[in-house]
């Protein structure tokens, strides 16, 4: 008989209009790491939070370390040292690490003195164990993405977890943090840890795990070792098609300039200027990729470009007309549309339902307003129904769906349906396929290849280095609040793009390629 | 990215300790808004029940003023008399248009503490357009009610302007404007000639709200036209928030500004426009208390409390049109059956208290999760204390 560390079986949790999972049945192994794949709102989180004790299936049963287990809260899960690290970090943010790591473990009331030192000792300790560098005297606002993860698996960690879930975590963080959390994750399992890890890269699966269950609606489509299969393997079985890896899209037809910035500056949060002086033309027909490493004014210049932060000097102009100031409407209306970088904040309304969200740019207008300004449900409904069914949306009740109850990745599929149906003349898009499976991306990318082709002009910022190289025309390097340098995707290679992204020129690193190593 | 998958909305461990498992049931009414407030109105009257038995009364004497002030049946003495349904209607009509106006702020993300101010400013116009328009049936009291509906709504947008304006803080800005008015609403009133320092010349019958036949058909209450107000707001507040271009623009301000901005909508416009439609609504109430209950004209001494009384009546309705239009007429039906309870020997102070924990177990919901912020806070002090005995096991650990 296996070692198996988890054994859920025949799973089954239905909400309203969806089964989410369907006699699922997922076994790992102790000591593993066991990916777990499948398309955006196959189920995957649902099934984590029914072994995290978050819901409780309708039927099924869980087996840990071989025995019958009964987890009705997280109380249960931590009992049966089972931890989860979520997308969204819940800690305390004017706290320091430590304090967070500590907050909330059972109390068990005994009077004394408040020896944080101790803890700080013990956190200092775990940290050099698995390799994840924090200084447990930080406060968490001060902490970047990256770090605050690591705290969320410190602190599962600090609660002596060895069976660790992590729901998406590379969605979140920039290629060298994905780099850092795989070697965490190869530091746990030495350490005897067993990690179940969701993500959509199937890169990733490569690299960290031993055996990946695959998906698909709500049913398990099997289990395989992943040194035995191939990326496109696995992309098959989890979308039940082979899929596209490579963007296929003619070479771009530049026309006249649609976007052109020059010498913008924004001020950034912390009061320095986070764009300087930066020039940047997008022409219609093309996409243009802005690579960066984050944190280097990517965000502050689109919140710029959608007229969310005010600029302190330089223009912008759309189709010629300057709009430097123009409120937010008045762009739309000029043709901008905007897949903003962070979906929860700036892209849906979660409260509200599916079909409002998709007509949050235009309800004002006809079809969806009349004259005297009452909406027209109908027409509203009717719109959620046709974009649901064009870009594949999965929403278990269809347009009255609240987007709250949505999984990640249809929410994400949603806000970009709705903007790419403004059919704009200038297509502003921040990390559009964060947490899409390989199927939506795939599509995605083939949406704003059209819309390329039908003379839109497209800036796209992503972390991703391998998105930016094969969806884009030309590329155009961000460093420290300005560009560093324009090349056209053609003649660009990873490292070079990387050359830049570090703040090389192009024509330094020309001279100096081969002596240089390019490193993002 | 602020990304929260299911999984990560609901409670996790670190928040959830054993101690807080008892809290677990809130979760489950916490679901539905409207499941919640039903379930807090019987808690309200069982705790009642329970004040009263312990006070060593009947609480059947309770539950028959209730019944009688919502049907007119008199239990004890087998007698029915309809002016008591008429004046319950009548008492809840001012609740009512307060709680919506409460309501609609809430709904576009504002704290309206300044309904009190708006109604005293609707008030106030009422009685001075009943003293000095020409006296024209009907004619004058529309307009009446009218002006003081577009004052009250002025009244509001200020707030709304300061906040789109200048980032004023509006619960600041509101209690400011309730003394401001109330203060500009007794010189004025006083100011005018044959008033002393209580009340108005009378007010002319064309600008009463009196309806005749509702006095006849409920045996002469104080129901009047106000009622049939109220109940068209009610109608408003619902049509305007779901079916309307401006209620969307404002339930998505109300939700997420951020997103609501980034969708070119504008959050400053919501603003003005929902304080000056919820200033209408508490103004409406003004002028109704104004040109119905009394035959003059009032120089205040002091707040009538409705504005503060429509925010529990907010709370209990959800802020929804129809939720509110209920939420007040239960806050009438415990207004209204105070003197029927006391001549039945259950101290009237009751209805205060069954309100009270109403309010209180609604608030519950936003307060459990202030309760637990607070728990994590307090469990920070005991779990160092814990933290100390494990750091020598983690030690040896590792
Ligand atoms: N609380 C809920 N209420 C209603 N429906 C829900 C709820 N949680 C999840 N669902 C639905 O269940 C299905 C599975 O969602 P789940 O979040 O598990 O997907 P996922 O595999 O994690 O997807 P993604 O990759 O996009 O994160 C989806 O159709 C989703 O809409
Ligand atoms: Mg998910």
């Amino acid at each position: 008989m296996e070692n198996y560390a988890v054994e859920m079986i025949d799973i089954t949790k239905a909400f309203p209009g969806v089964l989410a999972n369907d006699r699922v049945r997922l076994a790992v192994r102790q000591g593993e790491v066991h990916a777990v794949l499948g398309e955006n709102g196959a189920g995957k989180s649902t099934l984590m939070s029914v072994l995290y004790g978050l819901y409780e299936a309708d039927s099924g049963s869980i087996r840990i370390r071989g025995h019958d287990a009964r987890i009705r809260n997280p109380n249960d899960a931590a009992e049966l040292g089972i931890g989860m690290v979520f997308q969204h970090f819940k800690l305390v943010r004017d706290y320091t690490v430590t304090e967070n790591i500590i907050l909330g473990s059972e109390p068990r009331t005994r009077f004394g003195h408040v020896d944080l030192a101790g803890a700080e000792r013990r956190v200092a300790g775990l940290s050099a164990t698995y390799g994840l560098a924090v200084d447990p005297r930080s406060r968490i606002e001060d902490l970047g993405v990256g770090a605050q993860q690591r705290v969320e698996i410190l602190k599962t960690l600090y609660r002596e977890a060895d069976i660790l879930i992590l729901d998406e975590p590379t969605a979140v963080l920039t290629p060298q943090e994905v780099d850092e959390l795989m070697a965490v994750i190869a530091r746990l399992k030495s350490e005897g840890k067993t990690v179940i890890l969701i993500t959509h890269k199937l890169r990733e699966i490569k690299a960290a795990a031993d055996r990946c269950t695959v998906l698909r609606r709500g049913k398990t489509v099997g289990t395989v070792d992943v040194a035995a299969a191939r990326e496109e393997d696995l992309a098959e079985m989890m979308v039940g098609r082979a899929v596209n890896f490579k963007v296929d899209k003619e070479p771009a037809n530049p026309g006249r300039p649609v976007l052109e910035i020059e010498g913008l500056t924004v001020r950034g949060s912390r009061g320095n200027d986070a764009v300087r002086g930066l020039s940047l033309t997008v022409s219609a027909g093309e996409i243009v990729g802005l690579a960066g490493v984050d944190g280097n004014g990517q965000s502050e210049l689109v919140r710029a470009l959608a007229g969310l932060d005010k600029p302190t000097a330089g223009t912008i102009r759309l189709n010629g007309r300057d709009i430097t100031h123009a409120s937010v409407r008045e762009r739309i209306e000029q043709g901008m549309a905007h897949v903003p970088e962070d979906r929860h904040r700036h892209g849906l309304v979660l409260g509200m339902r599916l079909d409002e969200n998709l007509a949050l740019k235009t309800f004002h207008k006809a079809p969806f307003s009349n004259r005297c300004g009452a909406l027209d449900f109908k027409a509203i409904a009717a719109n959620a129904d046709r974009l649901i069914a064009q870009f594949d949306v999965r929403a278990g009740k269809g347009p009255a769906t609240k987007t709250e109850d949505m999984s990640g990745g249809n929410q994400q599929k949603a806000i970009i349906a709705r903007e790419l149906d403004l059919s704009p003349d200038l297509l502003v898009v921040a990390q559009p396929t964060r947490g899409l499976d390989v199927g939506a991306i795939e599509y995605i990318h083939e949406r704003i290849v059209a819309e390329r082709d039908k003379g839109r002009a497209v800036l796209l910022v992503s972390f991703e280095l391998d998105e930016v190289m094969a969806l884009c025309d030309r590329i155009a390097a961000i460093s420290r609040g300005s560009i560093v340098g324009e090349v056209a995707a053609a003649d660009a290679d990873e490292r070079f793009v990387g050359a830049m992204m570090a703040g090389v020129q192009p024509e330094e690193y020309r001279t100096t390629s081969g002596k240089r190593t390019a490193r993002g | 990215m602020a990304r929260i998958d299911r999984a990560a909305r609901g409670p996790d461990s670190a928040v959830r300790s054993r101690s807080l498992d008892a809290f677990h049931f809130l979760d489950i009414f916490a679901a539905s808004d409207a499941r919640m407030s039903v379930l807090v109105v019987l808690l309200g009257f069982l705790a009642g029940t329970l004040i009263i038995l312990a006070v060593g009364r009947n609480p059947g004497g309770m539950f028959a003023a209730l019944l009688q002030a919502m049907t007119g049946w008199d239990l004890t003495r087998g007698v029915w008399n309809i002016r008591y349904v008429g004046e319950w209607l009548a008492i809840s009509t001012p609740l009512i248009l307060t709680g919506l106006s409460m309501g609609f702020a809430a709904r576009a993300g504002l704290f309206n503490i300044g309904a009190e101010g708006q109604y005293i400013v609707g008030l106030t116009i009422a009685q001075f357009a009943a003293l000095y328009l020409p006296q024209i049936p009907v004619v004058q009291v529309v307009l009446a009610v009218a002006l003081a509906a577009a004052g009250a709504a002025v009244w509001g947008g200020i707030v709304g302007w300061l906040k789109a304006r200048f980032n004023a803080s509006e619960v600041v800005a509101t209690i400011m404007l309730n003394y401001i008015a109330f203060f500009l609403s007794r010189w004025v009133t006083m100011a005018i000639p044959g008033a002393n320092t209580y009340k108005t010349p009378n007010l002319p019958q064309s600008a009463q709200l009196d309806a005749g036949f509702l006095q006849r058909l409920t045996n002469g209450s104080n129901l009047n036209y106000g009622f049939f107000i109220a109940i068209a707001s009610v109608i408003a507040f619902w049509w305007i928030m779901e079916h309307t271009r401006t209620g969307f623009a404002l339930r998505a301000t109300g939700m997420n500004r951020d997103a609501a901005l980034a969708s070119g909508i504008k959050a400053e416009r919501s603003a003005v426009t929902s304080m000056a439609i919820a200033g209408a609504f508490a103004g409406l109430a003004g002028a109704i208390v104004a040109l119905g209950s009394f035959g003059y004209g009032r120089v205040l001494s002091g707040f009538d409390n409705y504005g503060f009384n429509g925010i529990a009546v907010a709370l209990v309705g959800n802020s929804t049109g129809f939720g509110v239009g209920i939420a007040g007429l239960l806050f009438g039906l415990l207004a209204s059956a105070q003197p029927l309870m006391q001549s039945r020997g259950i101290p009237k102070e009751i209805t205060l208290i069954i309100s009270g924990l109403v309010v209180v177990f609604v608030s519950l919901r936003a307060g459990f999760r202030m309760l637990l912020a607070w728990r994590r806070r307090a469990a920070l002090a005991v779990m160092a204390t814990k933290a100390e005995s494990e750091t020598v096991q983690g030690e040896i650990d590792a």
